[in-house]
């Protein structure tokens, strides 16, 4: 073994350790797959990406599958969006030292529709918040919250510190969230995760009084959650593989929270801006858009004229599929752009002339004002597609 | 002169010594340093435009984004970031930070090193997390 590649992984060895004694874990257990944000230029910036390249340069390799969130720009279309050189430039330069670094180039924050999709009971180390709480609470694989850098160590060495979700009694729940009653649109749990991850932001919730949730609906609420407050997993009665567990258990201990449909009305009220009409651009695709949820868009732009600008994120294989079956052609020619590999809320977004967005995801209208100095307002799909055709 | 002995969980161990700069407010190193310098930037803090390069720096822990890792990382690479980190009780972003680039990072003292530890005291950081403190005379 060469001393460089001693050197990386010792370096990444040590992060680990470190987090290990910090969260007083007693032993490393092995990992089967990695998931790594900070990926965007936007938000590592030169720090970041100089880091990057000295771990590459000293033959840091990922030992398992690894994929990567959102960059700053869609690879194929950024020059159509008006991204500019000097960004795309150090963007790629990213991409290419975690290329070198064995990480896949899957560019997306729903890594579990792209090929990295872990099974119950395995341990994995994932960053970004959504996807994490989606393989934790949907999936029922292990992850903490790790970030960017300590995801990719851990990538690096296959290996993680075992503490806090990767124990089973860290995952029983504290709350016990009774939800109203029909929820159905994406934003409604949207939503409904943003309202517990505000009130009870370390809990892990045991929700009850939901009866079908489609995934984009289950990737909606813990995307929420995960935004307004630092919930890694959550449980649904009768939907979550891991809420039968818990369900008997005597209801004393948990905290309680009654979330009546005034409260998610008051939610987005309170994180919408207010101006509405006036958009510039309508934002879909936070969390990245599913096959279904771009054929659904699809239904209700075709034949269309959209008078302002619509964009779509998704990711690449998404895009892929969506594409042979038509749907990528049928939002262009209506007017939208479907974009893959990113993300608004960590492309140059404020550089690109929006100040005002319309979106379905409670997510991105938390992160769009401090993040893109973007005023954001909410509104279903439907909502979304409307003002999108209106002057 | 007065000289206290601290005991304290090293999470990155290594021998430093410096002037110490003390602060009872959370620090974000991404946003609220500047890599190059080492100035602190963010708005309203207690050290706002002062200089944490070469210093022994004692806070309560780090806040704000998990980029701040990155920000110690380009403060080391600069030169601009201190010689050891003290906190109250530390958190991923600072001990991600200090592993990345050996910075010594220790925390939970037996005594509250934002009680017993002023800005000025000349601070040494010992292999085992043992952090002595020699008093200023100001």
């Amino acid at each position: 073994m060469n001393g460089e590649k001693g050197e990386a992984a010792a370096t990444c060895m040590r992060l680990l350790v470190t987090l290990g004694e910090l969260f007083e874990a007693d032993r490393m257990i092995p990992i089967t797959s990695a998931h790594v944000s900070g990926v965007s230029y936007k938000n590592i910036g030169t720090a970041g990406l100089e880091l990057l390249e000295e771990l590459a340069g000293k033959g840091a390799k990922v030992q398992v599958k690894t994929t990567l969130n959102p960059t700053g720009m869609d690879f194929f279309k950024w020059r159509e969006v008006g991204v500019k050189e000097e960004f795309a430039r150090e963007q790629l330069r990213i991409v290419e030292a975690f290329r070198k670094m064995g990480l896949l180039e899957e560019l997306t924050c729903i890594p579990y529709e792209a090929g990295n999709r872990p099974s119950a009971g395995e341990h994995v180390a994932w960053a970004e918040s959504s996807a994490l709480a989606y393989a934790n609470s949907v999936l029922g694989a292990r992850t903490n919250r790790e970030s960017g850098i300590s995801a990719l160590a851990s990538a690096a060495v296959g290996r993680t510190p075992y503490y806090g979700l990767h124990l089973d009694e860290n995952r029983a729940p504290t709350l016990l969230v009774q939800a109203p009653p029909e929820l159905e649109d994406p934003l409604e749990f949207s939503a409904l995760g943003y309202f517990i991850g505000q009130n009870f932001g370390r809990a892990v919730p045991l929700i009850r009084g939901l009866k079908t949730v489609r995934p984009e609906g289950l990737k909606a609420l813990g995307a929420g959650m995960a935004a307004s407050g630092a919930v890694a997993l959550y449980h649904v009665e009768g939907l979550t593989p891991e809420a039968h567990r818990f369900s008997e258990k005597p209801l004393g201990g948990w905290e309680r929270l009654r979330v009546d449909r005034k409260d998610l009305e008051e939610t987005l009220r309170k994180l919408s801006c207010g101006a509405e009409g006036g958009y510039d651009c309508v934002f879909l695709g936070c969390p990245h858009y599913s096959l279904r949820q771009l054929e659904r868009l699809t239904s209700k732009v075709r034949g269309r004229r959209l008078r302002r600008r619509l964009w779509v994120c998704t990711s690449r294989k998404v895009y892929e599929e969506a594409e042979r079956r038509g749907y990528v052609a049928a939002i262009e020619e209506a007017g939208g752009v479907v974009l893959r590999d990113t993300c608004m809320i960590v492309s140059p977004t404020e550089e690109l002339g929006i100040d005002t967005v319309l979106t379905d995801s409670c997510k991105a209208a938390h992160y769009f004002p401090s993040l893109c100095r973007v005023k954001a307002s909410l509104g279903t799909l439907d909502a979304c597609v409307e003002a999108a055709v209106r002057r | 002169m007065r000289t206290l002995t601290l005991r304290g969980r090293k999470l990155v161990g290594g021998l430093a010594e410096g002037v110490a700069l003390v602060t009872k407010q959370p620090i974000s190193f991404f946003g609220g340093v500047k890599p190059e310098t080492g100035l602190v930037v963010e708005r309203g803090h207690e050290l706002q435009g002062k200089s944490i390069r070469g210093k022994v720096l004692v806070f309560p822990h780090g806040k704000g984004s998990t980029v701040g890792s990155y920000t110690l990382y380009a403060l080391a690479k600069q030169g601009a970031a201190p010689r050891a980190i003290v906190n109250l009780e530390t958190e991923p972003i600072i001990a991600v930070g200090c592993a990345l680039t050996g910075i010594p990072l220790v925390d939970r003292l037996n005594k509250d090193p934002l009680e017993v530890i002023d800005t000025g005291d000349y601070v040494k950081i010992l292999e085992d997390g043992t952090v002595e403190v020699r008093k200023s005379l100001a």
